[in-house]
């Protein structure tokens, strides 16, 4: 498996406070890898940096080999790097299928297009049915998404991701905020998503990392601490101390 | 797989076609009513007309995409400008010199959604109220070219069609508006549904997602800005060539933020509100500042501040809203 994403030597302070400190790693293609730390670790703000929203305060990023540091965000997209987010982001007044749509369109360089018919595009509209299906939407599909539960809205956020067609998808706590009947619902999302797609996810749920990842990166106080099998996570002495130690004696 | 869908699609496709020819309608009908109930007023109707393009073409801003602007008289005053100053030159076909309206209006409308959209919330706001305040400035200053603080005068459209001259009367200028905004109206209809209106809904609601979807709102919103300046433009060469005068209060503050008021008190983001919106504010301006000049926006006043308390999404916000009621408790029945 050859590397596809590699971030090399990332940091970044705001004012005086350091979240991300020297963070390297790499993802091959078709690899699925989980990050996990406590709150506020920098988790997020690492998407953030690595998605272009963000600029870091030093430290390289390159995608399929390309140097992406310097792009901004929309281009990293559009070369594949694709995120969701920790809390949705959705239209609330927008139906799942005009999210999909319009992610498709855009795919497709239709999305500004001013003379066609949103509604119109039958093909981009058949391409939704069939992502919307494939993660038990159909029936919400023209729903407000402000009508919607919150569980369908998660697996919207990933119906999203997945119409963008991306390289590379970075999950931010998919599962986070879902009642927990509905995660079954998600993991089985997750477990859908296309073989030769590089996935990092980040997640608290701890059963739901051991079933996804092959690789756990761990992040403590903006500092990589570990990397390696789930099986050895937890026997990690720092990754303990710093993350699990909590999570043991909250979870026992 | 495409028969299946076929009912499913094009109910809510024939759905929205029937609305909006009856919103064409509804117009059209409005306008006749007009004419017939105040045949002696039709230069304050057309001026209503020409006002309801400049909030319309506001809408397409504030409501679709979320920009707040105080400084739309700068493109309705430019459209004016051009009109006038091309009909002074010989360019007197009346459709001509809406084109020319139009396209001065969407140039102009590059260059302020240029200069508008290097920032964001209130210095943006600032910015706009700057630029419409510049260009006045230049139209009071370049009086070979504008007629400074008296204006452009003497302007002679050709009639339309070559029959129907632009009289006192005052009945040509107010029909041609009448189809000219009943024509920009399904036309800007046509627009927010395309794939381009629905990504400026998005930007309006959240930017960050749609720059994840790696769609750029610059361009997205710089064509918005050209769309509202041809709209707004429109509206200007419809004053100019109606009322043959062309002055500095086209291209001031104080229509950019009356528009502002006409678009929040029939409610933004619908279209038919920025029409309700002109209709009330002008008739009751009219009306009232007939009755007692100085009180008039005392009474606007008023009835603004009761639209926000009470109805913050304008009257037309709350005309569909009582509709889905309305409807929503027809169908609950019918079950
Ligand atoms: N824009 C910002 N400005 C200042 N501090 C921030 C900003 N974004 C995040 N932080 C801080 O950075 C730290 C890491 O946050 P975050 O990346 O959201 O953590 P996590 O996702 O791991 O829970 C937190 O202490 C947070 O308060
Ligand atoms: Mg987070």
């Amino acid at each position: 498996m050859s590397t596809l994403f590699e971030v090399s030597n990332l940091s970044k302070e705001f004012g005086g406070l350091q979240v991300s400190r020297d963070i390297s790693l790499a993802l091959a293609e078709g690899e699925r890898l989980a990050l996990i730390g406590p709150n506020g670790a920098g988790k997020t703000t690492f998407v953030n940096l690595v998605t272009g929203r963000i600029r870091p305060s030093a430290g390289q990023v390159r995608l399929g080999g390309e140097d992406i540091t310097a792009l901004g965000a929309v281009q990293r997209v559009r070369r594949g790097l694709v995120r969701t987010f920790q809390v949705t982001r959705l239209f609330p007044d927008m139906t799942p299928e005009e999210h999909v749509v319009m992610t498709i369109l855009q795919r497709h360089g239709r999305a500004t297009r001013i003379f066609a018919r949103f509604h119109g595009d039958s093909a981009a509209r058949d391409e939704a049915a069939e992502i919307l299906a494939t993660l038990g939407l159909t029936e919400v599909s023209s729903r407000k998404v402000a009508t919607i539960a919150y569980g369908q809205q998660r697996l919207l956020e990933i119906a999203i991701a997945l119409a963008q067609r991306p390289k590379v998808l970075l999950l931010d706590e998919p599962a986070a905020g879902v009642p927990s009947a509905d995660t079954p619902r998600i993991e089985e999302a997750l477990a859908q998503l296309p073989p030769s797609l590089a996935v990092l996810m980040i997640e608290h749920d701890m059963d739901l990392v051991f079933r996804f990842a092959k690789r756990v990166v761990v992040l403590a106080a903006g500092e990589l601490i570990f990397q390696g099998l789930p099986a050895e996570v937890a026997r990690d002495a720092k990754v303990r101390e710093a993350y699990l130690g909590s999570y043991a004696h909250a979870g026992s | 797989m495409t028969g299946a869908t076929l009912p499913h699609d094009t109910a809510p496709r024939l759905r929205t076609l029937g609305q909006d020819l009856l919103g064409l309608a509804l117009i059209a009908l409005a306008g006749l009513a007009g004419y017939a109930l105040f045949p002696d007023n039709l230069a304050f109707l057309t001026r209503v007309v020409s006002v309801a393009l400049l909030v319309l073409s506001l809408d397409l801003i504030v409501g679709y995409c979320g920009i707040a602007s105080l400084g739309q008289g700068a493109l309705y005053g430019t459209g004016a400008y051009a009109a006038g100053i091309a009909c002074l030159h010989g360019v007197t076909e009346p459709f001509l010199l809406i084109l020319i309206g139009a396209a001065a209006g969407a140039v102009m409308g590059l260059l302020m959604g240029a200069v508008m959209l290097r920032a964001h919330g209130l210095p943006q706001l600032v910015l706009s109220i700057a630029i419409v305040q510049l260009l006045h400035e230049a139209a009071n200053k370049a009086s070979s070219i504008t007629g400074g603080s008296d204006g452009l005068s003497g302007m002679v459209p050709a009639p339309l069609f070559g029959v129907f001259e632009f009289d006192l009367w005052g009945r040509s200028a107010y029909f041609f508006g009448l189809a000219l905004l009943i024509l920009v109206f399904a036309a800007l209809r046509f627009i927010v549904r395309s794939p381009f209106g629905m990504v400026c809904r998005g930007l309006k609601e959240d930017p960050l997602r749609i720059s994840a979807l790696g769609i750029r709102a610059f361009p997205v919103l710089l064509k918005m800005f050209a769309i509202s300046g041809a709209v707004a433009g429109m509206g200007g060469a419809l004053a100019a060539i109606a009322t043959q005068v062309v002055g500095l209060d086209s291209v001031s503050f104080e229509i950019s933020a009356n528009a502002l008021v006409m678009l929040v008190l029939g409610g933004i983001g619908h279209l038919y509100g920025a029409l309700i919106g002109t209709v009330i504010f002008m008739a009751l301006e009219h009306v009232v500042a007939a009755i007692n000049p100085f009180h008039w926006m005392t009474l606007v006043g008023a009835v603004l501040i009761a639209i926000v308390l009470f109805a913050p999404r304008g009257l037309s916000g709350t005309l569909d809203e009582a509709a889905r009621l309305l409807t929503r408790s027809r169908w609950r029945a019918g079950r």
